[in-house]
């Protein structure tokens, strides 16, 4: 018996399979953008804007030529000719919506600290970042708009072409506004809360870089970054740049994390291939940290408006919502869309029958917005789990009881949500009974009653978080009916090379997620080989040329279904080729690891691996087959995927100095079946720390003048090891009934859930003091200052 | 300037600006592009390196400062057979990476935190590491990477 007989005989889909990707990762053999060499390259460096609001009166350069080693200097007018179309964003969420077209590098005017002025080119790094400093550049300043309320008022109209601050306003409301005001006109009881989802920056560990090498004499050019959507970025870079989109290869080597962060179209790529063209060598660019906090996109940035009206039996009627989104300076790629994502989910996991939206979105003068992990449905997840701690408070209710009564019910799945959408499986009471029991929430209960009694200055906090998330983004259908410019589809191609090994193309891009790992798991599975045998290509246009990227936990749940069907497809063929060479019925054909039998006789039988074989040398395939053995699918989800969960934060805080401790962080987070419990854990594991952070500890704090006051790793507190717990994990999987995996998707599970279940439990803590709400990050400062004011 | 250093067990000399960084240097002149960078304040680890055995953050020494010493960074930890080092297995085994950026600089760091405390508790673990940042994986795994180790390596 061989090896690889021995390892296909156990199902590999549901096995905590240890990562291939990593043996390159852990021995600094894997290749980041930053690290492919270019002999003879190019350096971009970006003079950026000191000022938030500020005309261009002059540039002078001449300085910055003057520096051995520098080639050129452009400003904004130098390079328009370059530009074939602005900045692109791809999601005009109303036909009315603001979008002042904004390029690469400012011309005229700057609207945000960061904002592009100078373009360097130079023969080596050091001379391009010396020239930054030898630019003379003499603005007008103007004032800076950072509150949205003020940006709202448009006292300052930060662009002239827009006339108005208000980029637009984007209404839902399923059974009519009028319904649900009369409903929260005669409802029992209400709640009207006021939520800031402060902009937080969101650094994956790799800045951005960028290589942009052109075969001058050729016409092609390879574009190298450090981006989650290469796919998006080719059409969207070809639009703009004006290189002809069969012409133009991304390539997303190694990518160091993205968070959302890096699915956009970055000024700095496009400037990489202009200048590219240009110079008619390669160019490339390196974003530095501090940097990289003006530059690249923020999350979140959001004033939310959220109230509930209850029965006399506190049974939750409609939800009532305003939000006022921070778009920044100029919209990128997504960004009027994020509040968008959340606004369906302002219900959470609760059987609600009426509700009402309203986004209103406004420019600011601080760098954009765009998506940050869950992007907008964090923060709805946020604004409806504190409103529902407030209203339970409220009634005098415990949060968890009062959860239970709201909840969807597990005999109502499927279930048509009010506004149209149908959630396909879910059992939240049962992950919330799961959750508790793993906390001990009574035992906590009883202990946080025993602390009050005693007096005690360590205050005991208890927070419950339940959430829906809506992933598998998505149905092309509902994509349109919400003005996103593309599709949700994803690609997949299968290819059975002539010695039975397999090469997997794929139209996700992992950054970190182990797609390697598992799309070999569920082909592996399908076709009955070894993983080993099987390679999976991604993340260049050129070896997988179609695809729509990696974000909003669709990988899976749209591109290994693509897999999937991708593997059928070829079983179908194999299965004609063996029929045809075994001289029976397909009908009468099993296939089981990898081996097509006769049933009833099994001495008729035909591996894959001879069928492969057969294939490629089409010396006696049935009449009129081509001669491979591969197929290609692009798969259209029919409906969103909806995870779920429950986490249960526990804190202690210190009355003293207002220090929270997480002394306890429970979650059980159902993404539906699991290919690799190891990976699922792990992004789980990675998104409550993220969501932790926003509770706790990250805000990009602008000062009146609009400068960025957090923008190093020095003043912006990305938790370390030591400042987070350890975390526990239950486990519940409710598969959905959608695909034909069963999955739902995983990658910001973590995140959604925690923000809420750590300020719930903050709030829990300090509620003896009359405390009902605390704004993020609950710093000790913060905490402090709440116990200081209640007790005046 | 001419800077002469051991890396990896290879003698390296070469000529760079006195300005030029450590890091710089390992990544540009030795072309040893494993070892990353990920912040410009010293806060994030990612370029954490061993010179003479101890672990330093190679974006906070100048070349120039490393001139004679011997340095390791995570080209030279696994065998020239290709066997893993002990800290490189157990964060494959326990899933202490994900994106793979901050793991060079994470994987010298815990190497050093265990020549230092053998048999670390899991606080002693985070607050060693405390000078590493991570996005990607919470620490859970890192953390249980470095007590396995521990385990292993003792």
């Amino acid at each position: 018996m061989t090896m690889t007989e021995d390892v296909v005989a156990t199902p590999f889909i549901g096995s905590r399979r240890l990562r291939r990707e990593d043996p390159a990762l852990l021995t600094g053999e894997a290749k980041y953008t930053d690290d492919i060499p270019a002999v003879g390259a190019l350096h971009l460096a970006v003079l950026r804007s000191p000022h938030a609001h500020a005309r261009i009166v002059s540039i002078d350069v001449s300085g910055a030529l003057a520096i051995p080693g520098v080639v050129a200097a452009y400003t904004g007018e130098d390079l328009a000719s370059q530009w074939a179309a602005p900045m692109p964003c791809a999601w005009p969420v109303t036909a009315e919506m603001k979008n002042p077209a904004h390029y690469p590098i400012a011309m005229g005017k700057v609207a945000y600290v960061g904002d592009g002025v100078v373009a360097i080119v130079a023969t080596n790094h050091t001379a391009s970042r010396d020239a930054l400093d030898a630019i003379v550049v003499e603005y007008d300043v103007l004032p800076a708009v950072i509150d949205l309320e003020d940006a709202l008022s448009d006292r300052v109209v930060i662009h002239e072409s827009a006339g108005t601050n208000r980029s637009y306003i984007w209404e839902l409301h399923p059974q009519g506004k009028e319904t649900v005001d009369a409903i929260f006109a005669s409802a029992a009881h209400t709640v009207s809360e006021r939520y800031i989802q402060q902009r937080l920056i969101p650094a994956a560990m790799e800045p951005r870089a960028v290589l942009a090498m052109p075969q001058p004499f050729g016409g092609d050019f390879t574009l190298y970054t450090s981006t989650q959507v290469p796919h998006i970025l080719k059409i969207m870079a070809a639009i703009t740049v004006g290189i002809p989109e069969h012409l133009l290869r991304v390539v997303a080597p190694s990518v160091g994390g993205g968070f959302g962060s890096k699915l956009n179209v970055y000024a700095e790529e496009l400037l990489c291939l202009v200048l590219a063209r240009k110079h008619r060598c390669a160019v490339r660019w390196v974003e530095e940290r501090t940097e990289a906090a003006t530059s690249t996109i923020q999350g979140r940035g959001q004033i939310q408006n959220i109230e509930l009206a209850a029965d006399a039996n506190g049974k939750v009627q409609a939800v009532r919502v305003h939000i006022l989104g921070d778009m920044g300076a100029y919209l990128q790629l997504v960004t009027p869309g994020v509040p968008l994502l959340g606004a369906f989910l302002y219900a959470g996991v609760y059987d609600v029958p009426n509700m009402s939206f309203v986004c209103e979105s406004v420019f600011t003068t601080m760098t954009p917005t765009d998506a940050y992990r869950g992007a907008g449905r964090p923060e709805a997840t946020y604004a409806i789990e504190r409103a529902m701690d407030s209203l339970a408070a409220k009634l005098g209710e415990d949060p968890a009881e009062f959860r239970k009564k709201n909840m969807i019910q597990k005999d109502q799945f499927p279930y048509t949500a009010m506004t149209g959408l149908q959630y396909d499986s879910g059992d939240h009471v049962g992950v919330l009974e799961k959750a508790q029991e793993l906390v001990d929430y009574t035992g906590l209960r009883a202990e946080q009653a025993a602390r009050r009694a005693s007096g005690s200055k360590k205050h005991l906090g208890i927070g419950v978080s339940s959430y829906f998330e809506m992933c598998g983004l998505a149905p092309s259908r509902v994509l349109a009916s919400l003005n996103y410019s593309a599709g949700g589809w994803e690609a997949a191609t299968v290819r059975v090379l002539p010695t039975n090994k397999i090469q997997v193309v794929t139209g996700a891009t992992p950054h970190g997620q182990g797609h390697e790992t598992s799309w070999s798991m569920i082909v592996a599975d399908k076709l009955g080989v070894s993983p080993d045998d099987i390679d999976v290509l991604h993340s260049d246009t050129a070896l997988s040329p179609l695809g729509l990227d990696t974000y909003g936990s669709r990988s899976l749940a749209v591109g290994g279904i693509a897999i999937v069907m991708a593997c059928d497809k070829v079983i179908d063929k194999a299965r004609k080729i063996a029929a045809h060479q075994l001289e029976c019925s397909e009908d009468d054909l099993e296939f089981v690891n990898g081996t097509f039998s006769v049933r009833g006789s099994s001495d008729k039988s035909m591996p894959l691996a001879g069928i492969a074989f057969e294939a490629f040398t089409a010396h006696n395939l049935p009449d009129g087959m081509e001669p491979n053995l591969e197929a290609h699918t692009t798969y259209d989800p029919p409906n969103f995927s909806w995870p779920f969960g429950t986490h249960i934060c526990v804190v202690e805080i210190d009355e003293e100095t207002g220090f929270t401790e997480v002394i306890k962080y429970v979650a059980i987070d159902d993404c539906g079946n699991q290919i690799n419990p190891l990976i699922v854990e792990g992004q789980i594991h990675g998104g409550i720390v993220q969501g932790l952070a926003q509770a706790l500890f990250e805000e990009a704090t602008y000062d009146a003048e609009g400068n960025l006051k957090s923008g190093s790793f020095a003043d912006y507190l990305v938790p370390s090891a030591a400042d987070v717990p350890s975390l526990t994990l239950g486990h519940s999987v409710t598969p959905s009934p959608t695909n034909p995996l069963g999955v739902k998707g995983v990658g910001e599970a973590g995140t959604i859930g925690a923000a809420p279940a750590v300020i719930n439990a903050i709030v829990d803590a300090l509620s003896p003091f009359g405390i009902t709400d605390i704004t993020m990050p609950a710093t000790p400062n913060r905490v402090w200052s709440a116990i200081q004011n209640a007790h005046s | 300037m001419q800077v002469s250093v051991t890396v990896n067990g290879k003698a390296q000399s070469h000529d760079v600006e006195p300005r030029t960084l450590l890091v710089h240097f390992l990544r540009e002149s030795c072309a040893l592009t494993g070892t990353n960078v990920g912040c410009d304040t010293s806060s994030c680890g990612a370029c954490t390196i061993h010179i003479d055995g101890e672990s330093v953050k190679s974006c906070t020494v100048l070349a120039a400062q490393a001139d004679g010493a011997s340095i390791t960074t995570i080209e030279g930890l696994a065998a020239a057979d290709g066997t893993l080092h002990p800290m490189q297995q157990a964060f494959h085994e326990n899933h202490g990476l994900q994106c793979g950026y901050c793991t060079p600089g994470m994987v010298m760091a815990s190497i050093s935190l265990l020549d230092e405390n053998p048999h670390p508790t899991e606080q002693e673990v985070r607050i060693g590491l405390e000078g590493n940042l991570c996005r990607c994986t919470g620490y859970h795994n890192i953390v249980k990477s470095v007590l396995a180790a521990a385990g292993q390596m003792s």
